[in-house]
């Protein structure tokens, strides 16, 4: 089907394209006929959204179940003061059309499954992963290779990303190639717990946009079969070779996972009741009640120094970031009471399983974290 | 034989904060377990069971040591030794 042509507004809107030999009314036609879907609305997809809607993209799907937070603000750069609370699709549809009124952008509030990836997928050229979670990424990782559209890969974490273009059909790797199998629940820390620059999602984000528009327009090197590095403090850029392993289970020559599978069992996570039973937890109303009796429990926090500057139950005995603990395990008496907390609860989580392993069987995990006991308890204290 | 290993954002503090490790190696191998004696905390972040976990890389300038001789790639003076762990951040 030939691209279709260009009105004499879009001719006005991207004049700078068209002046350019490499792009020209042929490329900006073939934005124009173009179709990205972006897995994920927030670091990584919201200056993704920007330039793909500013450079006049046609068809911009956005996935995506959550909802504007303030605290999304250091860096997701499509949401705004006035749209916090609101579902991150509407509020980026609402920017993009300010930006952009001649894209049509589709919105999909809904996670991304393995029940729904394959049709959320089909219309669309090209697949952009910013998500923030390894079940997701294999995810769209093995529905992009079965339907055989290029992946635009980035990910990031403090201060360094790592972007890419997984493209099978072209003789590339995918996911699976470069890390065959995800790291086990809680080795990895994600953004949330670990933190991130605000402006890195914006370099990665638009490296991966950049590599989008040369997709659709067939200019340039892709960046397939190459792993590019960045990292922001060294302020250093480098390259890695990948390549397409052909014993792969989903690219691979004979492969073996033909169709999608249950993502969270294959990065190892399992319901949290199964992993925590409830004689081993205690909420922040129960704790508060505990701290003001006689028999108040001695009182752990696994973060990291740092955050305690930030906010600090009152009463706390000891620190122990949660990486230290095996060895300053001795520092804690297994016949008192011990209550651990951390940030939201799940790196007190691995510490009171590390306790558990250890012998420790009166110890219970804060549920919820220091960001429940602002909710429920004292409201003057920061969340972060 | 020096050998610069550098180390990911997300491994350096178990590595005493450090970017860049210099060691002396004669195989990928020898490397990454002088790593390990010198920084003990990092040594579950980087093998399990005394095996490269999979969600490791190792690149020998840049080349997957997958597509070398694994952890029997021999090292020349001067040379780079990437780690790169799988991340997943986006949001
Ligand atoms: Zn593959």
């Amino acid at each position: 089907m030939a691209p279709p042509v260009l009105s004499n507004e879009e001719i006005r809107r991207y004049s700078r394209h068209l002046i350019m030999p490499e792009v020209g009314m042929a490329g900006q036609r073939r934005l124009k006929q173009g179709s990205v879907l972006l897995i994920g609305t927030g670091g990584l997809g919201s200056p993704l959204a920007l330039y793909l809607a500013a450079a006049g993209v046609g068809h911009i799907g956005l996935v995506d179940f959550d909802v504007v937070d303030e605290s999304n603000l250091q860096r997701q750069i499509v949401h705004g003061t006035s749209t916090v609370g609101l579902a991150k699709t509407e509020s980026a549809r609402r920017r993009l059309h300010d930006l952009n009124p001649l894209v049509e952008v589709t919105t999909y509030e809904t996670p991304i499954t393995s029940a729904n990836a394959l049709d959320l997928m089909r219309p669309y050229d090209i697949i952009i992963d910013g998500t923030d979670n390894f079940p997701t990424r294999y995810l769209t990782n093995d529905a992009a290779v079965m339907l055989g559209k290029p992946n635009v890969y980035g990910s990031i974490f403090r201060f360094e990303g790592q972007v890419t273009v997984f493209s099978p059909k072209d003789g590339g790797p995918c996911y699976r190639c470069l890390y065959p199998e995800p790291p086990p629940p809680g080795l990895v820390p994600s953004c949330a717990e670990g933190g991130v620059l605000g402006v890195l999602p914006g370099v990665i984000g638009t490296l991966q946009a950049t590599e989008a528009i040369k997709l659709l327009t067939g200019i340039g090197e892709p960046l397939i079969g190459r792993l590019l590095l960045y990292d922001a403090l060294e302020m250093r850029f480098r390259e890695l070779k990948l390549r397409r392993n052909v014993n792969c289970p989903v690219c691979g020559d004979h492969p073996t996972v033909t169709e999608l599978i249950d993502y969270e069992q294959f990065c190892g996570i399992v319901p949290e009741v199964q992993t925590l039973s409830s004689q081993y937890e205690i909420t922040p109303v129960e704790l508060a009640a505990l701290l003001e009796t006689p028999e108040r429990p001695f009182l752990l926090d696994v973060r990291n120094s740092y955050e305690v500057e930030i906010a600090s139950i009152e009463g706390t005995d000891l620190l122990i970031p949660v990486d230290q603990l095996p060895e300053q395990i001795n520092k804690l008496d297994s016949s008192v009471e011990i209550v651990v907390y951390c940030r939201s609860g799940a790196r007190s989580g691995q510490a009171v399983e590390m306790l558990k392993a250890a012998g420790f069987r009166k110890v219970k995990n804060l549920v919820g974290g220091v960001l429940r006991w602002s909710d429920e308890v004292d409201p003057t204290m920061a969340k972060y | 034989m020096a050998i610069t290993i550098t180390i990911p954002t997300a491994l350096r503090q178990y590595a005493g904060n450090n970017a860049t490790v210099a060691l002396e190696a004669d195989t990928v191998g020898a490397l990454l377990h002088g790593l390990v004696e010198q920084y003990p905390t990092l040594g579950k972040h980087i093998f399990d069971g005394g095996k490269l976990r999979s969600f490791v890389n190792v690149y020998v300038g840049d080349e997957d040591i997958r597509y070398l001789q694994g952890e029997a790639t021999p090292l020349k003076d001067g040379e780079t030794v990437s780690i790169i762990p799988a991340i997943a951040g986006g949001m």
